[in-house]
């Protein structure tokens, strides 16, 4: 901080001068104090009490008040405080419990005036009275508030705390019989001076222990607070409850607290830990300082307004064993290095734009431009409620719509619900997603998908219409085995509901079927549920070895020789049979099950190769009869990802490197993917631009991350899950190993129930029974949404298959899709 | 069903300490019982505690509600009802913090992986050669996937493990060693480097199971049957004892005999409690009359400091660390006691200048959230329970008893607070007892019986536990000062 300014106060005849300097102390600072002429600063701390005048190069030291042979406990200051009267008079609070006066009018070398040995503790804070000369209060770990009249010799009053420590007390400097107390356990009290049986009021200021309190100089009743939760908070005190008005979070607890001179709205606060310098808050903008100091190279102790009617000099000690005054001026302000403008898209393509007023105002006066000429723009604007901050910030937010109620971007979910992502031989994964592109009428995706078929699958299978049985067999011996769920079964009342109600901001998702590695923990699904509708299907994280636990659950009730058991494998195995499996016996399985699973598809899907790309089939399957090895094309495909991916249309380029999997890992890990991450990879054969390489990762990553972020926005959970389950890139299969702690909450006193999924602990009541076996289920619960009876998946499938009505004898009819 | 699992490695388990030690007695009797094809696992009988007598604690079944509740909670967390639980439960309110903080420590979102904080456990409980809570952890650490080969040693582990060593070493011992040469040591050791975050949650652990190795040893808890030294395959007729059976080390058999003959002094003892009741009467009336200089004060602390060093039991004998522990740490030789014997000087550490609430508190919770509020509470807890009784004694005021121990404690380890007479410690805390507080907290591999017994021969065993609570949560206050200090120079 070279950059120094020297600032002329006049006040009231006197002037101020000076600049940002500082000066060096024997030992750690733990509180400053300035004089009623603001010329001189006390200084307080273990070892150190001395006096400095502040001129207007440089601190000169004035006096030294630790005088005596033997350094005394009643020296090491915890807090000093100047009477702002009375220009001879000092007090300070020493650590092992005395209250010290101190006369600079002695004539003698020892100016200790007068002793106070009452309180049992370290004294935390003294304070004096602001108009009244005598009088002196005292804050001490014992609990206790002690006020002396300094001319006798022990306490006038004694005000109990209730045995909670005492960390700082301020007299009120507008009310001439009140003063303020901050506790431990984060209370504040308001006391009368003349009432020590019982404070006037009290209430709880923050969480743990309030370090700091201090009045606002000219607002009566304005009390700012500051504690160990890192916030400062503003309180009006004259409203029958202490009414909170602002509140400023920091970044460290808050050691202290001080209103800035003649600015209404400013405070400066310093931090106990951590964070070693002074802010400076505009309270009604409680995310940004308006100004920093930055000087301090350990914790900022104390602080101190040179004058209270000048806003420009700061007084601060600090544990690096310095004293410096800062100027305003010269402060660093985070608010000019902040960037004011913020801009994002929203889900269904709108924007959203904030920016200074100023800026703004200018701009639309000359018709800005007009992003997507396809679409009318609307234009918003919210004017700021509160009164305007003075010259510092009023932003106006603009927000341009696409069409309203526009199907925009239904494709987009349309597509992710009905791809078929892995568990079918390549080639019909690749038919199928072709023909959910055309039906959707993007027909160049529909043919890129056939192309990509043409490539890499065998050519003399290629146009039998048996596709889904023989094309499995010779074809696809690569394909990555990992889930046969299928979207199609579970996604239509997931989609409904998620896919276009933009209106309802705060819909929750009824799944049915929870992943366990879903990250589903919505907090307004936990405060609403209720008993008719709990998504009971719990499955908790934090309940060491879940996976054996939730096999052997109800071991009784598994039928394990039942050969479809319906609960997916998806839910449980999670990572262990995700890596590479080799075709096998449950290869064959899965093909056979496929037509069952998707049903008319299937069926659909061997016609695939019909209109507009059948000229395109011939043409590749000419390519194919000349021997071209399909690692000709792994250039060309990578090229084709990229231009998906630069098109922003993410889906694509992940739906087929997921559905080429293995084969495209191959071709172009060397080139593109280097992200396999299983360590099984043989090292790189040209690792000769590791750079391009990292480059290739990250944006493969980015691919990757960017399409789950937009398959999370529009609520498709399945979906999302199940892409990052699949992909080949460590960093994003494992965004499903964090965080999968579930919570659940009671169905009959709808607390949470903290320690176990199955049993609340206040009404010891099992959370969920099973309507048919009677038994609690701690694993997956299905429900009946109309009578909102349920149980164990299989039990009630099983029920359901022989009676319609439902298991709990309500007479219900349920039903089970 | 956890537990089930976990009993069947201890046998399998290459651990077993009679193996190590080679007993023949043993062997002899195994072979007996391997021909008959099965081994029935017998609880040694001595109840949760070997120095409290088994009907004085708590029978599972006859637990109230609160106490249920947390029985429940205690087996969810751990799977098992472990013997420090069941001693714990003479002080519910306390159990209920401190089962809180271990679950949030060892299973809940933390910067460190499941096996490196079980690893971490025994390496901490190995530094006081607790084979109690070496062998709770050995079974967690394989059962959360573990590599059992890291068993074997330190010097097995990875290097990021054995770098913790030293501070481990220097932690549980002489912690106001340590410097911000070591943190930063820790730091800055490239690819074997700890995160800040890492770190706050080792040092937290560390300190924790050195503080809880103070409980196990300070309350006797005896081993869970289904680990070494909890359990035999002989038949209860079997009247020669092995001593291979009690690998604590502590040779309970001849205390037992031993302390049968200690109960004769009934009277003298009722007339101890009568006697630190009135000293505290008179402490706190007469503490505003005589003033003692300040001089005198910082003297009363340095004494205190000094002799505190010297307080030491006179079988003062050497302990052989059981083989199978001492392999989780190297430099068996480093102890407290070196130190005390050498004289080594102290330093002093004001806590007005760094203390808990203020800034450890806030250095934790910004590194490893949510835990400084745990800790926070439980320190509370353990500082301000009371239930106004003493012995026989009601509605008394034991606040000035409790903040002697606490102080005393801080004593030992240099931590002094400005605004305490440490001449009141002289006068509440008497020898034997001041020895049985030292050693729990400084060697708790040497607690006696004898020891347990011959402090406060009045007080319920209640109490002693609750005496126990205080020495391990003013330990483990002090290690973490020191270590949190440390951290907080590295910082700035």
């Amino acid at each position: 901080m070279e950059k120094m300014s020297r600032v002329t106060t006049a006040l009231g005849g006197s002037v101020l001068t000076g600049r940002t300097m500082h000066c060096h102390l024997d030992a750690p600072a733990n509180a400053i104090s300035v004089c009623r002429d603001a010329a001189q600063v006390v200084v307080a701390g273990r070892s150190i009490f001395k006096i400095y005048a502040i001129e207007e190069e440089q601190f000169v030291e004035k006096l030294n008040l630790r005088v005596g042979r033997k350094p005394s406990l009643n020296l090491s200051c915890a807090d000093v405080v100047w009477h702002q009267m009375d220009e001879n008079l000092l007090a300070t609070a020493a650590t092992n419990g005395v209250v010290v006066t101190w006369n600079l009018g002695r004539p003698s070398r020892n100016k200790q005036d007068q002793l106070f040995t009452e309180h049992k503790r370290t004294v935390n804070k003294v304070c004096f009275h602001p108009t009244e000369a005598h009088v002196l209060l005292s804050g001490s770990q014992d609990g206790f508030m002690k006020c002396f009249d300094l001319r006798r010799k022990d306490s006038v009053s004694t005000f109990s705390g209730q045995s909670e420590s005492v960390r700082d007390v301020q007299f009120s400097i507008r009310d001439y019989f009140t003063f303020a107390s901050t506790f431990e356990n984060g209370n504040v009290q308001l006391w009368d001076i003349r009432r020590p049986d019982r404070c006037e009021r009290m209430f709880t200021a923050h969480n743990g222990p309030v370090f700091c309190c201090d009045w606002h100089p000219e607002d009566r009743g304005w009390l700012a607070t500051g504690g160990r939760d890192k916030m400062v908070k503003v309180w009006d005190m004259t409203t029958h409850r202490a009414k909170e008005m602002h509140c400023v979070q920091t970044i460290a607890s808050v050691a202290r607290v001080k209103w800035r001179p003649e600015c209404r709205h400013h405070l400066a606060t310093c931090s106990m830990m951590v964070d070693h310098n002074i802010y400076v808050w505009d309270v009604r903008r409680p995310f940004v300082p308006a100004a920093m100091f930055e000087e301090h190279r350990d914790v900022t102790t104390g602080i101190a307004w040179r004058h209270p009617h000048d806003p420009s000099f700061l007084l601060s000690g600090s544990k690096d064993s310095s004293l410096c005054q800062h100027l305003f001026r010269d402060a660093s302000q985070p608010v000019e290095r902040a960037n004011p403008e913020g801009l994002c898209y929203g889900l269904f393509g709108d924007l959203a734009f904030a920016a200074k007023e100023s800026l703004v105002a200018a701009e639309s006066g000359r018709k800005p431009y007009t992003g997507d000429r396809r679409h009318p723009i609307f234009f918003k604007r919210k004017l700021d409620p509160a009164e305007p901050f003075a010259g510092l910030a009023s932003s106006a937010l603009s927000v341009f719509e696409t069409e309203p109620g526009g199907s925009a971007m239904r494709w987009f979910v349309d597509t992710a619900e009905r791809y078929a992502l892995a568990g079918r031989p390549l080639a019909e994964l690749c038919d199928h997603n072709a023909k959910v592109a055309r039906e959707l009428g993007r027909n160049q995706v529909a043919q890129t998908w056939t192309m990509l078929r043409t490539i890499y699958c065998s050519p003399g299978l290629l146009p039998t219409a048996n596709l889904s049985h023989s094309v499995g067999k010779g074809g696809s011996c690569g394909l990555q085995l990992m889930n046969s769920f299928n979207l199609k079964d579970m996604a239509p009342g997931l989609g409904s509901e998620t896919r276009l109600d933009r209106s309802k901001g705060d819909a929750r998702s009824d799944t049915v079927l929870l992943d366990s590695s879903a990250t589903l923990i919505t907090n307004e699904d936990n405060e609403e549920t209720e008993g008719s509708d709990v998504p009971a299907d719990y499955l908790l994280g934090d309940v060491e070895g879940e996976d054996d636990e939730l096999y052997l659950l109800d071991p009784e009730h598994t039928h394990p020789e039942e050969p479809e058991c319906v609960l997916p494998q998806e839910a449980f195995p999670l990572r262990h049979e995700i890596v590479d499996t080799p075709p096998g016996p449950e290869h064959l399985q899965d093909k056979a099950d496929s037509p069952h699973v998707s049903g008319s598809e299937a069926d659909v899907a061997s016609l695939a190769p019909m209109d507009s790309s059948f000229s395109l089939l011939s043409v590749s399957h000419a390519l194919y009869d000349s021997r071209l090895p399909p690692d000709f094309f792994s250039v060309l495909v990578r090229d084709m990802l990229h231009f998906y991916a630069e098109q922003g249309d993410v889906q694509m380029a992940v739906s087929v490197l997921i559905v080429l999997g293995e084969r495209v890992r191959k071709d172009i890990d060397e080139q593109t993917q280097v992200c396999g991450g299983r360590g099984r990879l043989p090292l790189k054969r040209f690792a000769l631009h590791p750079d391009s390489d990292r480059q290739a990762l990250l944006s493969q990553e980015h691919w990757y991350t960017s399409y789950i972020d937009l398959l999370q926005r529009f609520r498709l959970w399945n979906v999302s899950n199940e892409v990052v389950k699949l992909s080949t890139s460590r960093a994003v299969s494992c965004l499903n190993q964090a965080s999968t702690t579930l919570h659940v909450n009671c169905s009959h006193c709808k607390r949470p129930m903290s320690s176990r999924g199955w049993v609340c602990d206040r009404c010891h009541r099992c959370a969920s029974m099973c309507a048919v076996c009677h038994h609690v289920v701690k694993g997956l619960f299905v429900w009946c949404q109309g009578c909102s009876h349920g149980g164990h998946l299989q039990h009630i499938m099983k029920w359901l298959e022989g009676s319609s009505h439902c298991p709990a004898g309500c007479g219900h009819l349920c039903e089970y899709s | 069903m956890r537990l089930a699992t976990a009993a069947s490695e201890a046998y399998t388990t290459p651990l077993a300490v009679s193996e190590l030690l080679g007993c023949k007695q043993c062997a002899a009797g195994r072979d007996q019982d391997e021909e008959l094809g099965i081994r029935i696992p017998r609880p040694l009988g001595q109840g949760p505690s070997r120095f409290i007598p088994e009907k004085e604690i708590l029978q599972v079944g006859s637990e109230d509600a609160q106490m249920h509740a947390l029985f429940a909670d205690s087996f969810a967390a751990l799977g098992r009802l472990d013997n420090i639980t069941l001693v714990m439960v003479f002080h519910p309110q306390y159990l209920e913090s401190f089962l809180k903080t271990q679950h949030y420590l060892l299973q809940m979102d933390g910067p460190l992986p499941l096996h490196y904080r079980h690893y971490i456990g025994i390496m901490a409980a190995a530094r006081h050669q607790c084979s109690y809570l070496v062998n709770l952890h050995v079974n967690d650490f394989l059962h959360v996937g573990g590599d059992p080969k890291w068993l074997n040693g330190l010097e097995n582990a990875p290097q990021k493990l054995q770098n913790l060593g030293e501070l481990n070493k220097v932690l549980a011992h002489r912690p106001w060693l340590i410097t911000k040469e070591h943190i930063e040591g820790l730091l800055k050791a490239e690819e074997h480097s700890w995160s800040l975050a890492e770190l706050v949650h080792a040092v937290v652990l560390l300190t924790h199971y050195h503080s809880l190795a103070s409980f196990t040893f300070g309350c006797g808890i005896s081993p869970e049957i289904h680990c070494d030294g909890g359990h035999t395959f002989r038949p209860p007729s079997v009247s020669n004892y092995c001593i291979c059976d009690i690998t604590n080390g502590n040779h309970s058999v001849d205390e037992m005999q031993v302390n049968s003959a200690e109960n004769v002094s009934v009277s003298d003892s009722f007339f101890e409690v009568e006697a630190l009741m009135e000293k505290m009467r008179q402490l706190q009336e007469c503490r505003d009359e005589e003033e003692a200089s300040q001089e005198e004060m910082a003297s009363r602390f340095e004494i205190e400091k000094r002799e505190s060093m010297f307080v030491f039991s006179s079988d003062d004998e050497e302990v052989t660390p059981a083989r199978d522990v001492s392999r989780h740490f190297e430099d068996t030789s480093y102890g407290y006691k070196d130190f005390s014997r050498h004289g080594m000087h102290v330093p002093t550490f004001r806590v007005q200048d760094y203390c808990w609430e203020d800034h450890g508190y806030s250095l934790v919770n910004r590194l490893y959230p949510d835990v400084g509020q745990l800790i926070d509470e439980k320190f509370h807890i353990a500082y301000n329970l009371t239930y106004n009784t003493m012995a026989m004694h009601k509605d008394v005021d034991t606040s000035m008893l409790r903040r002697a121990i606490w102080n005393y404690i801080h004593c030992m380890f240099g931590i002094r607070y400005d605004d305490y007479d440490y001449g009141e410690i002289n006068q509440l805390l008497d020898r034997s007892f001041k020895v049985y507080i030292k050693t729990v907290v400084c060697t708790p591999e040497k607690v006696t019986k004898r020891m347990y017994d011959s402090f406060w021969r009045q007080f319920k065993h209640s109490e002693k536990v609750h005496v126990n609570l205080l020495l391990i949560e003013a330990r483990m206050q002090a290690e973490l000062l020191y270590a949190l200090r440390a951290i907080t120079r590295y910082m700035t």
